[in-house]
């Protein structure tokens, strides 16, 4: 594979997650996992014990998730990119030393 | 998959626990002694670890009109093992827990059980699966990575049903939460296994050695070629 293919298939994930909100724009997206608990919920059921802190808000909730997925990324990034530039250098190198 | 905070009443959060804290106790194991042993592995160890913490951030919107979230285990569970994936996704689960109010502290047995030790072992068997029966890298990453996903959601529905089965019982119960969680997650579970191949992909080509040591590939020619100068 090379970085055209891996376009693609990005490219591909992009569609896959685009399409249903182009199909049914006016479906809710609620959270599956809020959901399941609004199924528990609806039976009468109490939850025994409360988070110990909750996200004041959902912008604070929405913060913290982007917050998540930014290390992540960060890290990811920083691999990508060094074990990038260890090749290219080598490379450098390899036909500095050919010549 | 998370399981909310104080939803699964005594004894269930127990139960939960006590399958799931021997396993990341083993995952801690085999995690010191793969970074003894191949020091150089550690980098691979955060980059899976960031691999869980992104995709587990994303919420993404599914044709069924709900949204839910992958886990990026599965592509873990191959690259560094199921026992250290265990380790990885506790410590995302605590810090949604605490965070987030996203899944809970009662619940994290249970949690770590779904995500953390069923849908990556049953990633790794795929894994394993895929390269006795020599299915091409990719099939089997992606096969890895999006069943790996799956699974987990469908051990949510049913620990949830174990716990609140309806009038039908439990399988009616176990149909009514997977249709909350498991149908919602096929999309993601694609994606999932389509981004997963992208990152393997890199791996093999940059880090194709360290794979190869840590028994994850093997490569091809290098150890049969370099041997035969010596033989001359």
């Amino acid at each position: 594979m090379n970085t055209k293919h891996y376009i693609i298939i990005i490219a591909v994930v992009i569609a896959i997650f685009a399409i249903p909100l182009i199909i049914f724009p006016n479906a809710p997206y609620g959270g599956a996992d809020s959901a399941a608990e609004e199924a528990i919920s609806g039976r009468g059921y109490t939850p025994w014990f409360t988070p110990l802190w909750e996200p004041p808000s959902g912008e604070i909730e929405s913060l913290l998730f982007a917050l998540q997925a930014a290390i992540g990324a960060m890290i990811i990034g920083y691999f990508v990119g060094y074990e990038r530039g260890k090749r290219a250098k080598k490379e450098i190198k390899e036909t500095e030393t050919a010549q | 998959m998370h399981i909310m905070e104080g939803f699964l009443p005594h004894p269930w959060w127990e139960i939960w626990f006590a399958i799931a804290l021997p396993i990341v106790a083993y995952g801690v194991y085999r995690l010191s002694k793969v970074t003894k042993k191949i020091p150089e592995a550690k980098p691979l160890l955060a980059l899976m670890g960031a691999f869980i913490f992104v995709l587990s951030a994303l919420k993404l919107p599914s044709v069924t009109g709900s949204s839910s979230h992958p886990t990026g285990a599965g592509l873990a569970a191959v690259v560094v093992g199921p026992g250290i994936t265990s380790v990885l996704s506790i410590i995302v689960l605590i810090f949604q827990a605490l965070l987030l109010a996203h899944g809970g502290l009662t619940t994290l047995g249970a949690n770590t059980f779904s995500m953390g030790i069923v849908g990556p072992f049953v990633a790794y068997a795929i894994w394993i699966a895929a390269k006795k029966v020599r299915l091409p890298i990719a099939a089997g990453i992606f096969l890895a990575a999006a069943i790996g996903d799956l699974v987990t959601y469908v051990v949510t529905s049913a620990q949830l049903a174990l716990v609140f089965p309806t009038a039908g019982g439990f399988f009616d119960a176990f149909l009514t939460f997977g249709s909350i969680f498991a149908v919602t997650q096929i999309p993601l579970a694609i994606g999932e296994g389509l981004l997963a191949v992208v990152l393997f992909d890199f791996l093999a080509k940059y880090k194709g050695q360290l794979l190869s040591a840590m028994k994850v590939i093997k490569l091809p020619t290098p150890a049969s070629t370099q041997k035969e100068p010596k033989q001359q």
